[in-house]
C-alpha cells in the first residue's frame, strides 16, 4: 500500500493544472539547478543506488544503463532518446504521463541528458498518440519560453528536446528499430552488438529509456535514492504505474508500490473482477507479450519482477489484463498472435514466417479443427522462434502461445474433441439418412 | 590476433574476424543465405547461428558477431563456440523449415534448380519433410526490366539484391516494402532497373526469385560445359565463365578475379550472348559488279583478293584492327602487311592519340584497377567510367564509400556516375586552368599521397589529342601522381584489343591515324573493325570478322571469322595485364579462326607467314614481344616516359570533350546483333528522353 506522500505522479489522472505553472506547484523544475550542481557522477550513482529498473518491460537497471555511456565525448555528440512508442496491448501508462505529467518527463530528460552528456533529447511518440503529442509539445514550448530548454537555460544545462511522431508501428518500440525509424529509415531492429551506448542514433552514443523510467528520475534525485529503494522489496523497488484492463469493474491506471499483492490491486483500484473472484479465468500480468497465467496461480502473487517470475510469467510494463470465464482463452491468444504477425517487421526469418504459421494453427484450434499432435507442433514452432530472432518480438510472439499450451492444454484438447465428435456425428447422421 | 576455440579446435584469427570467418578458418561449415562477403551484414536469414559457450541460452548469428565481441572464460581461456551441437542443428532446421513453408515447391520448373542455395542447404541441413499444413503465401511477380525475371513467391527476403543495388551499384532502385509476411522485394513502381550491373543480383539471389530472363527455361546447369575465359566487351578483361551446350553459348557468368572485377560483371558482358547467334557471317561473301554481296566459297574469295592485291601499289595497302581482335591475329595481319611492303596498320579505330612511341606507361592504366582501392584522390578527364568500364566504376564507388575523404573531380561531359563528384568543367579550358594550378582541385591532388588521374578516350580522340595527353602528363608530373611507389597516370580504354595492339605496334608511323589509312589505301583490310568511319574509304575492302555489321556492309570481300568465345587468344587489358582467352565453342558454318584466315591468305598472296599453328604463331610472338608470354602478369610502365611526355606541349584550342559513350548497350557488333541489348538500349533511350523532358519542363511524365 503506497502512502499518498510517496506518490510521484500526483496528477496522473489530469484533475489538476497540467501546465508548467501547475507542475511547478507540484514540485517540477523548482530545484533543477541544485540537482545539476551535484554533478553527473552523483546523478548516475544516485539512480544506481535507487535500484530503479527500466519501466519499459525488460527491467534492466536504469542507472547501469546510464553508466554505459562514454564518460568523455570522443567528438561525437551523445543522445538521449525517450521511447514513448507505447504500443504493447494492455499498456497505457506513458500516455497518462504525456498527457498529464509531461513536465516530469521533460525535467527527467534534462537531468538524464546532463548525466550522460547529451544536449539533444529525442522523444519518439507513438503514431496513434496525437493528443498526447500535442500535450507534450505544448509542455516543451512552455519550457523553451521559460528558459528551461534551449540555450542559456536557468538551470545551467543547455538541452534541446525534439518531439518526433512515429508512424504507427509496434516494432518501433524496440530500441534499435526506434533509432532506425528516427533516422528516417525503415523501422527494423539492428543487430547487437554494437549496442546503442557505443553506436546508436546516427552512429553516436545513445541511451534509449522508457518514458516512466525518465519521468521518475527527478523525484528520485529530489527525495533521495534511499526513499525510493525503501518502497517495495529488494530488487523490486520503487513505485510503479499499474494498468488494469479487461474484465474488471473499473479499469484504471494507478500508481502503486512495487510488489503490491495482485488481489489488493484489483480489489482496491479496479473494483474487483467482473462477477467476483470465482469468475476469474486467467491474467496476462504485464502486457500482451507476457505469458498468460491461470487464475489460481495469480491469487497470491506479488506484482513485481520476481513475483511474476515465480509463476513463469513476467512483469513487463505492469499492464494487467484480466480475463473472466466468459473469455475464449484460445481465441484471446489467437488474437494476440494476429497482432504479432501483423507487427512483425519481416526482417528475419523465424519471426516473419513463424508468427503467421502460429496464427494460422491457432485459428484452427479456436474452432477445434486440428489434431492433438498439432498442439505439440505449435509448441515446437514457438520454441523455434524464441531466441532465434534479431530482436525480442519473436520471443514476445512465442511466449503467450507457450503459456497457453502450458496452462490451457486441456481446453484446446476439449475443443478438438468436440469438433471431431461433431464431425463424426454429422457424418453418421448423413449415413443414417441415406439408409 | 585473437584466440578462439571452434568445436574444441583452438585457432588464432585476426581481431576483425566474425565468428563465421573464424569458424571457416577452423574448417567448420556454416550455412548462410543473407551473408555475402562483399555486402553489408544484415543477419536476417538466421541460418548461420552457432552456440557460444557460457553465453545466453540461445544461439547467436555468426555472421554479425565479431570474435572481439566474445568474452574469454573465467580463467582467461579463449571463448569457445560450437557449430555442431544439438542447439545449432535445431536452429538450422528451424530456419530452413520457416524459409520453406512459404517457398513454392516448383524446383522442377525453376531456373535456379541445380545451383540453388536453398535446395542445397535444405538437403544438407533441413528436415526430411514439412510439417506445414496451412495455405502458402503467394507474391505477385514484379517487372524489373528485360534482363531479370522475377518469381517473387520464391523470395526468402535475404535482401542481397537490395544491398547490392544500394551499396555496389549505387542506385537505390530495389527495396523491401511491407512488413512481416507481407514484406516484398520490389522496385516500387514496376520500372526497369537502370544499373549497368544489375545482372549481378541474379548471381547473388540464393534462390530462384531473380533469374536471367533471356536464359529462362533454356538449359539446366548440369547440361552445360563451362569454359573459363576473359571478357572483351570493355577493356577491363573481366574474368568470365562461358557456359555452352553443344555449339551454342547459353549464358555468361562472372568468375572471381580480385585484381580486376572482384566478382561482378556488367550487363553487356553477361547478356550479350544472344548476339553471338544473330547476324553471323558463316560463309565468305563477294561483292558482284552490280554491288550485291553474294555467298561464295573460300577459293573464290581468296582469288578476288589476290587479283585486287596484284593490281595495287605496294605502299597503299592498309589494315584496321577492331576492338575485339586478339593479339595473335593482329600480329599475323601486321606481319602479312609487312611482307606486302606496308606499315599502314592501325588498331585505333577512334583515332585516339595514344601511341607506343611514347612508352608503355603512356597508354596503360598504370596504378592497376586494384590500385583504385589505395588511391586517395581521383581526377577523371573525358571519361564516363560508369559506361566505359562499369565494374571499374563500382570499384571507384566502393573506394568513395570507404571511410576517409576521397575527393573526386570530373572534367568532361557531366553525367551521373553513381557517386558524388566535383564538376570541374566541360573540356579543354578547364583542363588548362587545372594544369595551371588555378583550380583548388589541383592542390587537393598535390596534397594527396596517391592521386589517381583517369584519362578517357573522349579527351584524346580529337585532332589535338596528343597535346591533351601531354598536358595531362604534365598535370601528373606536377601533382603527386608520379612517385617511386605510385604511378597514378591511368588511361581508361574502351576496346579490349587496344592495349595489345599498341603493345605489338599495330600503329602507323609518322603521326598517321586510322582515318588517314582508310582514306588513302587501295586495299583495306578490316579485322573486325566496325566502329571506324568508313565513309572516306576508296579502295578494295576485305572484311575479316564475325558479324554482319558496318565493316561487312562496306566490304568487297567478307571472310567469316570467329567471335571471341570461339577462339583462343591473348588480350591485354587496360592495366597492361596479359590474359589468355579460351575457346568455349566453335564458329558457325564455314567461319574460321582469324589467325588461320590470315595465314591462308598469306599463302594465296605468295607471302607465306612462318607459322602453321597457333602455338607456332605464339612462339614467334613471344620472341618479338617477350612480355606477352607472362600470362596474368603486368609489365609496368616507366614513369619517366610520362614525365618526358609532359615536357613539351603544343597548342590546345577548342571546346568541350564529347560524351564518352553514346550507347552503352550497342558498342560493338556482337552487342548490336543482340536483341536483349537492343531492348536495354531502347529503355535507356526512353529514360534519356524522359530525363531531358524533366529538365526542360521540370515535370515528370510517367
Amino acid at each position: 500500500m503506497l502512502a499518498d506522500k510517496d506518490c510521484i505522479f500526483t496528477n496522473i489522472h489530469g484533475l489538476q493544472d497540467t501546465s508548467l505553472k501547475g507542475a511547478a506547484a507540484r514540485g517540477s523544475w523548482v530545484d533543477t539547478k541544485a540537482i545539476i550542481a551535484k554533478g553527473r557522477d552523483w546523478i548516475i550513482s544516485e539512480i544506481k543506488a535507487s535500484g530503479l529498473r527500466g519501466r519499459g518491460g525488460a527491467g534492466f537497471s536504469t542507472g547501469m544503463k546510464w553508466s554505459f555511456m562514454p564518460k568523455e565525448s570522443d567528438g561525437r555528440p551523445h543522445y538521449l532518446v525517450v521511447n514513448a512508442d507505447e504500443s504493447e496491448p494492455g499498456t497505457c501508462k506513458d500516455r497518462e504521463i504525456l498527457r498529464h505529467e509531461p513536465h516530469y518527463l521533460l525535467e527527467g530528460c534534462v537531468l538524464a541528458g546532463f548525466a550522460m552528456g547529451a544536449r539533444t533529447v529525442f522523444i519518439y511518440v507513438r503514431g496513434e498518440y496525437i493528443r498526447e503529442r500535442e500535450a507534450l509539445e505544448k509542455a516543451v514550448d512552455e519550457c523553451y519560453e521559460a528558459g528551461l530548454l534551449g540555450k542559456n537555460t536557468r538551470h545551467g544545462h543547455d538541452c534541446d528536446i525534439i518531439v518526433h511522431h512515429g508512424a504507427g508501428a509496434y516494432i518501433c518500440g524496440e530500441e534499435t528499430a526506434l533509432l532506425e525509424s528516427l533516422e528516417g529509415k525503415k523501422g527494423q531492429p539492428r543487430l547487437k552488438p554494437p549496442f546503442p551506448a557505443n553506436m546508436g542514433l546516427y552512429g553516436c552514443p545513445t541511451t534509449v529509456n522508457n518514458v516512466e523510467s525518465i519521468a521518475v528520475a527527478p523525484a528520485i534525485l529530489r527525495r533521495g535514492a534511499s526513499w525510493f529503494s525503501a518502497i517495495g522489496r529488494p530488487n523490486n523497488v520503487g513505485t510503479k504505474l499499474f494498468m488494469v484492463s479487461g474484465h474488471v469493474n473499473t479499469p484504471c491506471v494507478v500508481e502503486e508500490a512495487m510488489g503490491v499483492p495482485f488481489r489488493e490491486l484489483i480489489e482496491k483500484y479496479a473494483g474487483g473482477v467482473r462477477g467476483g473472484w470465482d469468475n476469474l479465468l486467467a491474467v496476462i500480468p504485464g502486457g500482451a507479450s507476457c505469458p498468460v497465467v491461470r487464475a489460481e496461480d495469480m491469487m497470491n502473487v506479488l506484482m513485481d519482477f520476481d513475483g511474476l517470475k515465480e509463476v513463469k510469467s513476467s512483469f513487463g510494463t505492469g499492464g494487467v489484463i484480466i480475463m473472466d470465464k466468459s473469455t475464449d482463452i484460445i481465441k484471446a491468444v489467437w488474437r494476440l498472435s494476429v497482432f504479432f504477425k501483423h507487427e512483425s517487421c519481416g526482417q528475419c526469418t523465424p519471426c516473419r514466417e513463424g508468427t503467421g504459421w502460429m496464427m494460422r494453427l491457432l485459428a484452427r484450434m479456436v474452432e477445434g479443427r486440428a489434431q492433438k499432435r498439432d498442439i505439440d507442433l505449435l509448441f515446437d514452432i514457438s520454441k523455434q522462434i524464441e531466441g532465434h530472432t534479431i530482436c525480442a518480438l519473436g520471443d514476445a510472439a512465442a511466449w503467450p502461445v507457450q503459456a497457453l499450451i502450458r496452462n490451457f492444454r486441456p481446453e484446446i484438447e476439449k475443443r478438438i474433441e468436440a469438433y471431431t465428435r461433431c464431425a463424426v456425428q454429422s457424418r453418421n447422421n448423413v449415413l443414417a439418412a441415406a439408409g | 590476433m585473437a584466440r578462439i576455440i571452434v568445436d574444441s579446435k583452438e585457432i588464432e584469427v585476426p581481431d576483425s574476424y566474425t565468428l563465421l570467418q573464424a569458424a571457416e578458418a577452423a574448417g567448420a561449415v556454416i550455412p548462410r543465405f543473407c551473408f555475402h562477403e562483399r555486402l553489408s551484414v544484415p543477419g536476417n536469414c538466421r541460418m548461420c547461428l552457432v552456440e557460444v559457450k557460457g553465453g545466453p541460452p540461445k544461439p547467436v548469428s555468426s555472421c554479425s558477431m565479431g570474435v572481439r565481441d566474445l568474452r574469454p572464460g573465467a580463467n582467461g581461456e579463449p571463448p569457445e563456440i560450437f557449430t555442431n551441437t544439438p542447439m545449432v542443428k535445431k536452429a538450422r532446421e528451424g530456419a530452413l523449415e520457416f524459409l520453406l513453408i512459404n517457398h513454392p515447391l516448383d524446383c522442377p520448373i525453376c531456373d535456379q534448380g541445380g545451383e540453388c542455395d536453398l535446395q542445397d542447404q535444405a538437403m544438407a541441413f533441413g528436415r526430411s519433410s514439412s510439417r506445414y499444413a496451412e495455405d502458402k503465401r503467394a507474391v505477385e511477380d514484379k517487372y524489373i526490366g528485360p534482363l531479370i525475371k522475377t518469381v517473387m513467391t520464391r523470395c526468402i527476403h535475404c535482401t542481397r539484391c537490395v544491398r547490392f543495388t544500394a551499396e555496389i551499384a549505387g542506385s537505390d532502385e530495389i527495396g523491401l516494402t511491407g512488413r512481416g509476411e507481407d514484406a516484398e522485394i520490389t522496385t516500387y513502381l514496376q520500372r526497369a532497373l537502370t544499373s549497368e550491373l544489375q545482372g549481378n543480383i541474379i548471381d547473388l539471389c540464393p534462390v530462384g526469385a531473380l533469374t536471367a530472363r533471356p536464359y529462362a527455361f533454356h538449359a539446366r546447369p548440369w547440361e552445360l560445359t563451362k569454359t573459363e575465359t576473359v571478357d572483351v566487351m570493355d577493356a577491363m578483361g573481366c574474368a568470365i565463365r562461358v557456359d555452352t551446350r553443344g555449339r551454342e553459348v547459353m549464358r555468361i557468368l562472372p568468375r572471381v578475379n580480385e585484381a580486376i572485377n572482384e566478382e561482378w560483371i556488367s550487363d553487356k558482358t553477361r547478356f550479350v550472348w544472344d548476339g553471338l547467334r544473330r547476324q553471323r557471317l558463316d560463309r565468305p561473301y563477294l561483292r558482284q559488279a552490280r554491288g550485291r554481296l553474294v555467298e561464295t566459297g573460300w577459293a573464290e574469295a581468296f582469288a578476288a583478293i589476290r587479283q585486287a592485291v596484284s593490281k595495287a601499289e605496294k605502299g597503299s595497302i592498309g589494315a584496321i584492327a577492331g576492338d575485339m581482335a586478339t593479339v595473335e591475329e593482329m600480329y599475323a595481319l601486321k606481319a602479312l602487311l609487312a611482307a606486302l611492303g606496308s606499315d599502314n596498320v592501325d588498331c585505333r579505330q577512334d583515332n585516339t592519340a595514344l601511341h607506343g612511341q611514347f612508352g608503355r606507361a603512356s597508354y596503360i592504366f598504370n596504378p592497376t584497377i586494384a590500385g583504385i582501392d589505395e588511391s586517395d584522390a581521383l581526377l577523371i578527364i573525358g571519361s564516363n567510367p560508369r559506361l566505359e568500364a562499369a565494374v571499374l566504376n563500382a570499384r571507384i564507388r566502393k573506394r568513395s564509400l570507404k571511410s576517409g575523404d576521397y575527393p573526386i573531380g570530373l572534367i568532361g561531359a557531366r553525367e551521373d556516375l553513381r557517386y558524388p563528384y566535383t564538376y570541374l568543367g566541360a573540356g579543354r579550358e578547364s583542363l588548362k586552368a587545372l594544369a595551371a594550378g588555378e583550380s583548388s582541385f589541383f592542390h587537393l591532388l598535390k596534397k594527396a599521397q596517391k592521386p589517381l588521374i583517369i584519362i578517357g578516350q573522349a579527351a584524346l580522340c580529337d585532332h589535338d589529342g596528343e597535346e591533351i595527353l601531354r598536358l595531362i602528363a604534365q598535370i601528373a608530373r606536377d601533382t603527386a601522381a608520379l612517385r617511386a611507389d605510385w604511378n597514378g597516370f591511368a588511361v581508361l580504354h574502351r576496346a579490349a584489343a587496344r592495349v595489345g595492339g599498341l603493345d605489338i605496334g599495330f600503329t602507323p608511323p609518322g603521326g598517321k591515324k586510322a582515318v588517314d589509312i582508310i582514306a588513302s589505301s587501295d586495299i583495306l583490310f578490316l579485322l573486325g573493325a566496325d566502329e571506324a568511319d568508313l565513309s572516306a574509304k576508296k579502295g578494295f575492302t576485305v572484311y575479316i570478322g564475325s558479324h554482319g555489321d558496318k565493316g561487312a556492309h562496306a566490304a568487297d570481300v567478307i571472310l567469316p571469322a570467329a567471335a571471341y568465345t570461339e577462339k583462343s587468344g591473348i588480350y591485354v587489358n587496360m592495366e597492361g595485364r596479359v590474359q589468355m582467352a579460351a575457346r568455349a565453342n566453335f564458329a558457325p558454318g564455314e567461319a574460321r579462326e582469324d589467325w588461320a584466315i590470315i595465314r591462308a591468305l598469306s599463302a594465296i598472296l605468295g607471302q607465306v607467314l612462318p607459322f602453321d599453328s597457333l602455338s607456332a604463331l605464339r612462339k614467334n610472338l613471344f620472341a618479338d614481344y617477350p612480355h606477352l608470354a607472362g600470362i596474368d602478369k603486368i609489365l609496368p610502365g616507366k614513369a619517366a616516359d610520362i614525365i618526358a611526355l609532359g615536357d613539351k606541349i603544343g597548342v590546345i584550342k577548342g571546346q568541350a570533350f564529347p560524351p564518352a559513350v553514346q550507347d552503352f548497350y550497342l558498342t560493338n557488333p556482337i552487342a548490336r546483333a543482340s536483341a536483349v541489348m537492343a531492348e536495354c538500349s531502347a529503355l535507356a533511350h526512353q529514360r534519356r528522353l524522359a530525363g531531358s523532358k524533366i529538365e526542360k519542363t521540370g515535370y515528370r511524365h510517367v
